[in-house]
Order: structure tokens, then C-alpha cells, then sequence
């Protein structure tokens, strides 16, 4: 990039001082009513600021701490809290985009900042509270990526992947897609965040397993981009939000966890182990996943987003164990328990969610919150 | 190509790690799609259901490298 001003200007180098006399363009406020409804009194009054723009709103936000923090007192689990993991999911998407189409300025709202800082502080210690931290190894690269293995190895029985695999319905399926769409429409960004709070041979692990998450330069490869596809494939909308009301509280936990893991220096060792398990149980699930998909009728280009995490995720959960959580145990071996914490996090909270989908589909009941919006389809 | 000389890594029980330019070839020389990859893992446990390339099949036959 030069200094030169390119877009529709006076043809002349925008110098610090012209761009200083030129008046701030009024903010307009942005706003589209979001795809889903609020949970309780805090996603109630965020939904209502964001709807009024940044200048009527934002005074009105001053109590907002202290009911935040009045909620998450009267909460007795955080981690299943509709209304605070709702919540959390509308303030971590003023960072990404897309969840609720807001004024852009809002992203650092010192009152909104001040909420997302409390309700992640009590996730985090209810997280502690219900995830042990295993077993530690010594904190060499080989050792931990063996505790890592170890811990995540396969385990035989029931699960959600193998249903899919051998009974799920197409509705099943549908219903399968919607769940996985509340991370994997933004996925790897959450991942994204803990790249300049690492250093070194862990930054570097993160970033070439970034590399393949974003389609190596093609934007059409972008697993982000590849699941979408197959929502659409299946007849559903592949707008970020569309689903939201459809979603357990403790499948939004999910993806709030990974994006308050990465989006806190203090938790980079969590990040880390969390992403290291991610992939480590990904490559079978996807195979059995991609089976269910083709079993259905369904053909290459719905099945791709599947048939890519197995190869790329048995490339990607070397480098998750051996190089980014490894290589950040033996930089920093006082995160060792945090590194092998996240993986446990990962573990434990995404198979609540599997565990209790599994359930649902078991006893005849759908898996969702509530039924699909009508019309959502396409 | 990333102008990068390869290294390959024995992952224990696990497959090799292949980092850096090499070519991937058919007995026939035809090249192998790395389908974008940078860095690919390489089956040694002979399960994989999409040899050459890795499909973590290695962790539910019990495969040891023994190094």
C-alpha cells in the first residue's frame, strides 16, 4: 500500500493533516433486526442497544454490569445458561461480525466490554469448576503430544458421528448441520485470535494449520466456506444467525469457550490443548459423518466438507500436539495444566452436547431447541 | 512449491509428516494431488482408507512404530 488516497479522491496524498480537517462522517447506525430472539433480561437488553444505535443506546447501558453480574449470581450453571451464553455469543460477535448487524462502533463499548469480561470470568471458573485437569506429563513436545493422543484416543460405543453413519435421517442430518453451525460458519477464526498472543514454534504450528482452515489462498477451499456449501446442499441458510433460537445454550458454550480461550492471553495454554483435541477427534468422526451423508443419497459435493477433515485433520493433529501445544509446553512449562485443561475442555463440554443430541434422536424427539424457522429452507 | 526443503517427521504410532517440497508420485510418475496442502501426512500403519495420505485409522488399530 502507498499513501497515496486511491478510492474516490482528489487525486493528492491524504496527508495526516488533511485527513484531521476533514469532520467525521455522522455514525449512521446500522442496524437489521436479528434471526433470533433473546433468552432472558442481558441478551434481552443488549438485543434492545444494539436495535437503538450507539448514540441513544449507549448511556442507557450503564447498569448493565451490575445486572450482568446480578445474573450470573443468580445462575446456577453458567456453562447452561441460556440467557449469559446467549449473551456471550452476541458480545464475542460484535469481534467477528455477522451475528447481530449492528453499528461497527459498538465493538468496543466500554459497558459492553465490561459485560463480556464478566460473563467470561464466571465461564471460566464454572469451567474449572466442573473440567479436572488430567493427568500431567513432562513438558517435552513428545510427551505431551502422547498425553494428548492418549487422551483423546477413540473410544468404542454409541455417539453422535456413528448414528449419523448408520440411521440418521435426512431431518437428522439437517438438525446434525445446524448444531455444528453456531462454530463451524466462523470456523478456525476462533482459533485465530491466540495467533499473536503465541510466540515461536507454537505461533508458527498454529498459523500452517491456520493455512489449510482458510483454503491455502482459496477462498473456495475455506472450511468455513465448504460447510456453508453443504448447508446449502441440504436446503438450509447459510446466513450466520439463521439457526440461533434452534440452539441449546450448552452448544453455544462450545464455541463462546473456544473464542474466550483464544481471545485471552491468560488462557493461551487452554487455546492451545483445546484446538489439539479438536483435532485429534475429528478425522474418524468426519469418515463416519461423510458415510451417513452418501448413505442418505447425498453425493460428492455434500460430503466434501467431511471428506476434507479427515485427511486434513490427520495433518493437523500432529501439528496440534507435537508443535502448538508441544512446542508451548516446552516454552512455557507452566502452562502445562492449562494446555492439558483445554483438551479436556474440548472433550467434556462438546460431548455434553453430543451426548445430549444422541439422546434426543434416541428417544424419537429433534435435537433442537425449536423447530426450524419456516422459511429458513431453501 | 514453498522453496522449502523437505522434512519428513516419524510421528510415533502415527504417520510421516511430510513439510516442504516433495514431489508426490505415482510408481508411474504421475503426480499425487496434495489437494492444496502444504504439509501432508503419509499412511505407515497401512489402514488408511485414502492412501497415500493418512486417515487416523492408526489410533483405532493400535499401531505402534516402536520408536
Amino acid at each position: 500500500m502507498s499513501g497515496v488516497a486511491t478510492g474516490p479522491s482528489m487525486g493528492r496524498v491524504n496527508s495526516p493533516a488533511a485527513s484531521t480537517a476533514v469532520p467525521a462522517t455522522p455514525s449512521q447506525a446500522r442496524y437489521e433486526p436479528p434471526r433470533f430472539s433473546a433468552r432472558g433480561p442481558i441478551s434481552s437488553a443488549l438485543l434492545e442497544a444494539l436495535g437503538r444505535g450507539i448514540r441513544e443506546a449507549g448511556e442507557s447501558l450503564g447498569g448493565l454490569e451490575h445486572s450482568t453480574r446480578e445474573a450470573i449470581a443468580a445462575s446456577p450453571d453458567v456453562i447452561r445458561d441460556d440467557d449469559l451464553q446467549l449473551s456471550l455469543l452476541i458480545l464475542h460477535g460484535l469481534h467477528y461480525g455477522g451475528v447481530v448487524d449492528s453499528d461497527d462502533d459498538w465493538e468496543w463499548h466500554p459497558a459492553l466490554v465490561a459485560a463480556r469480561v464478566a460473563i467470561e470470568r464466571a465461564f471460566e471458573a464454572e469451567l474449572r469448576r466442573q473440567v479436572p485437569v488430567p493427568e500431567l506429563p513432562n513438558p517435552s513436545s513428545e510427551d505431551v503430544a502422547a498425553a494428548l493422543f492418549e487422551l483423546t484416543k477413540p473410544t468404542p460405543g454409541p455417539s453422535l458421528s456413528r448414528y449419523v453413519a448408520r440411521k440418521a435421517s435426512e431431518e437428522q442430518l439437517r438438525e446434525y448441520l445446524v448444531l455444528r453451525s453456531i462454530y463451524t460458519l466462523k470456523e478456525a477464526d476462533a482459533q485465530t485470535w491466540a495467533v499473536p498472543r503465541l510466540q515461536g514454534r507454537a505461533k508458527a504450528a498454529l498459523m500452517e494449520i491456520q493455512t489449510d482452515e482458510y483454503g491455502a489462498g482459496d477462498p473456495e477451499r475455506m472450511h468455513s466456506a465448504i460447510f456453508a456449501r453443504a448447508m446449502r446442499g441440504l436446503g438450509l441458510d447459510d446466513r450466520y444467525g439463521t439457526y440461533i433460537d434452534c440452539v441449546p445454550a450448552v452448544t453455544i458454550a462450545s464455541f463462546t469457550m473456544m473464542t474466550m480461550f483464544g481471545f485471552n492471553r491468560s488462557l493461551r495454554g487452554a487455546t492451545a490443548g483445546h484446538f489439539s483435541a479438536y483435532e485429534m477427534t475429528s478425522s474418524i468422526p468426519n469418515r463416519y459423518l461423510a458415510q451417513g451423508v452418501r448413505r442418505l443419497g447425498f453425493g460428492d459435493d455434500i460430503a466434501w466438507y467431511f471428506d476434507e477433515h479427515v485427511e486434513a485433520d490427520s495433518v493437523h493433529e500432529q501439528i496440534a500436539g507435537r508443535d502448538l501445544s508441544g512446542g508451548l509446553a516446552e516454552a512455557e512449562p507452566s502452562l502445562l495444566a492449562d494446555i492439558m485443561w483445554g483438551a479436556n475442555c474440548s472433550l467434556i463440554v462438546d460431548g455434553w452436547g453430543s451426548a445430549e443430541a444422541l439422546a434426543c434422536w434416541e428417544a424419537g424427539r429433534s435435537a433442537l431447541r425449536m423447530p426450524l424457522p419456516s422459511g429458513a429452507e431453501r | 512449491m514453498t522453496g522449502r526443503p523437505p522434512t519428513i517427521i516419524a510421528c510415533p504410532n502415527g504417520p510421516l509428516l511430510v513439510r516442504g517440497d516433495a514431489a508426490l508420485e505415482t510408481p508411474d510418475g504421475e503426480p499425487i494431488d496434495r489437494h492444496g496442502r502444504n504439509t501432508v501426512a503419509l499412511c505407515r500403519c497401512g489402514a488408511s482408507a485414502i492412501k497415500p495420505f493418512c486417515d487416523g485409522t492408526h489410533k483405532m488399530t493400535g499401531f505402534r512404530s516402536d520408536d
